[in-house]
């Protein structure tokens, strides 16, 4: 018998009056997988994963967690998934140390065990020092570890980390990457949003990027790189370029004093390149290469009428 | 599907801990309040109002103010807290936990009724000692205070699922809780009333709550004990029903 996947959405809709928030989302996310949920503003990925927690219920489909149908059995699939909610929520009536301990409470953990993970949870995160600290006093990036460990207090299988690192600095950034990178080594299966493409890019081994409530992509963050049809070129010149002939103008993407960047085709030769820069009567002095990064895939795909790289 | 009683259990404490963090806003503060409508309307009005016999205005509007702290307070728990939890998104702590609908409402009402248990307690103690309270029916007391403050307390959860902002949670309590409480008779005996207003207060439920509530300290009635436990309980019922309908389904608290 085959294990059932961390987290399996069939046919889910969402639809507020007119609007339809999520058009018939179908996609399975691997155990111990970390991936990464991707999309511009509106695109559904909150409504998606608020689905997934039980905060919005869809209009039609279903959810499992780990096998479990979200609505129908609810107390599993709450106890397998921490969520790491998007707002900065606090609670002015209660410390940090209170809220873990009746947030353990809520799902029936108590004990010396229970405590002892919490004090855990409280020194992984640097929350030690403020465990004592209202909530509602804590700075934006403090708020943010309180969730990640509200969300960790009852070691769930499934966490979902909705825009984690929105409006952090790059030191407790790169604390939390570690953090999850951890976790996931740990066997936690991650499901990230976020918009620093550069970090899904780092972290998630698989990719689901949505538009308007559909998925536009969906791939191991490779293979979603490999199947861009372009290479970027930066080319330095002797001097700055004044006029560019047709087939250079249409691909350019980026022109600064002495340097140019070209979109080019994967499949268009470099030596073709070099051609229509002499003919732009230009001096080269340096050409180099790369492969499309995620951030430009993700623009491609969600650009109006971009190419569906499904 | 196994219970989680140790989550409501745990939710109870949080919502008695909540109150008991502001206790001089939510008990000190209703119970000074109680005591002065009590210096007032029982100085002024002591010798005026016919009440009950051998039964001074005073002793007689004491567990009227009682039962009206009860009712306030309990609604008030239940429906400030919700509202608080909405507004600064931390109710969705709660929902992301194993805690069924019924064990959310239990938790919620469980802690509004220790609320207005304790307000009610405070400002009888005072009537015991100033004014020589004593009570024919201890168990008349504990039943219509209990099964009052958790139809309040239903009540509050209620307002607080249907509101959106403090603005309509305002207006339920000021339009809707505070007529019904103070027309319930709380101050006087509704004979004491013109015909076509004692008919009107047959249809307030807050009436038979007070009613039933003071036939335990003296042992009479404006309506029967027994008419007013059935009503108490009915509307206990029917506001639970609603409210467990409500969360069941997520109304305004899951989207």
């Amino acid at each position: 018998m085959s294990t059932p996947s961390a987290v399996c959405f069939h046919q889910v809709t969402k639809k507020y009056g007119d609007l339809s928030a999520l058009k018939g989302i179908s996609f399975e996310v691997e155990e111990g997988a970390f991936f990464g949920l991707l999309g511009p503003n509106g695109a559904g990925k909150s409504t998606l994963i608020n689905a997934m927690s039980g905060l919005v219920i869809p209009t039609s489909g279903r959810i499992a967690i780990q096998g479990f149908d979200v609505q129908k059995e609810y107390r599993q699939t709450r106890r397998l998934l921490g969520l790491v909610p998007q707002e900065l929520i606090a609670d002015p009536f209660f410390s940090i140390r209170e809220l873990l301990e009746l947030q353990s409470g809520y799902f029936g953990l108590r004990g010396a065990q229970q405590k002892a993970w919490v004090g855990e949870l409280l020194e992984r995160l640097a929350l030690s020092d403020k465990s004592d600290a209202n909530t509602a006093q804590l700075s934006g990036g403090m708020k943010r570890r309180v969730l990640i460990a509200m969300a960790l207090v009852h070691r769930p299988r499934v966490l979902v980390l909705d825009e984690p690192t929105a409006g952090v600095d790059v030191d407790l950034r790169r604390t939390l990457w570690a953090f999850t990178k951890e976790l996931h080594q740990q066997g936690h299966t991650i499901i990230l949003t976020t918009h620093y493409l550069e970090e899904a890019e780092a972290l998630c081994d698989k990719v689901a990027i949505m538009q308007k409530g559909e998925v536009k992509a969906l791939d191991s963050t490779q293979a979603l790189l490999s199947k861009h049809h372009y290479r970027y070129l930066r080319v330095t010149l002797a001097s700055e370029a004044n006029q560019l002939i047709a087939p250079l103008q249409a691909r350019l993407v980026e022109k600064e004093s002495n340097g140019l960047v070209f979109k080019l085709e994967k499949t268009a030769s470099l030596s073709q390149l070099l051609a229509w820069l002499h003919e732009s009567q230009l001096e080269v002095t340096d050409v180099s290469s790369r492969d499309a990064s995620l951030e430009e895939v993700f623009l491609d795909l969600t650009a109006e009428g971009g190419s569906d790289a499904k | 599907m196994q219970n989680n009683w140790f989550g409501c259990w745990a939710l109870f404490v949080k919502e008695v801990r909540r109150f008991y963090s502001v206790v001089v806003q939510t008990v000190f503060a209703p119970i000074v309040a109680t005591l002065l409508y009590l210096l007032v309307f029982g100085h002024v009005l002591d010798t005026q109002i016919e009440t009950y016999a051998s039964v001074s205005y005073s002793q007689f509007l004491i567990p009227g103010l009682v039962m009206m702290a009860i009712l306030q307070n309990s609604f008030s728990n239940t429906s400030s807290s919700l509202i608080q939890s909405k507004m600064h998104g931390n109710l969705s702590f709660v929902l992301l936990s194993p805690i069924s609908a019924f064990e959310f409402y239990s938790a919620f009402v469980l802690a509004s009724v220790v609320r207005g248990v304790v307000v009610g307690l405070g400002i009888l103690i005072v009537g015991v000692i100033g004014f020589d309270l004593t009570w024919q029916s201890p168990l008349w007391v504990l039943v219509f205070a209990i099964l009052s403050a958790a139809m309040m307390g239903g009540l509050g959860v209620l307002a607080g699922i249907v509101s959106d902002k403090y603005d309509h949670l305002s207006a339920f309590q000021n339009f809707v809780i505070m007529p019904l409480t103070f027309l319930s008779g709380v101050f006087y005996s509704i004979h004491a009333l013109p015909e076509f207003w004692q008919q009107l207060s047959y249809f307030n439920p807050f009436f038979y709550m007070v009613d039933g509530f003071r036939y335990g300290f003296f042992a009479q009635s404006d309506v029967s004990v027994y008419l007013s436990l059935s009503i108490t309980v009915l509307f206990l019922i029917l506001i639970s029903s609603i409210n467990l309908i409500l969360l069941n389904k997520g109304v305004k608290i899951r989207q």
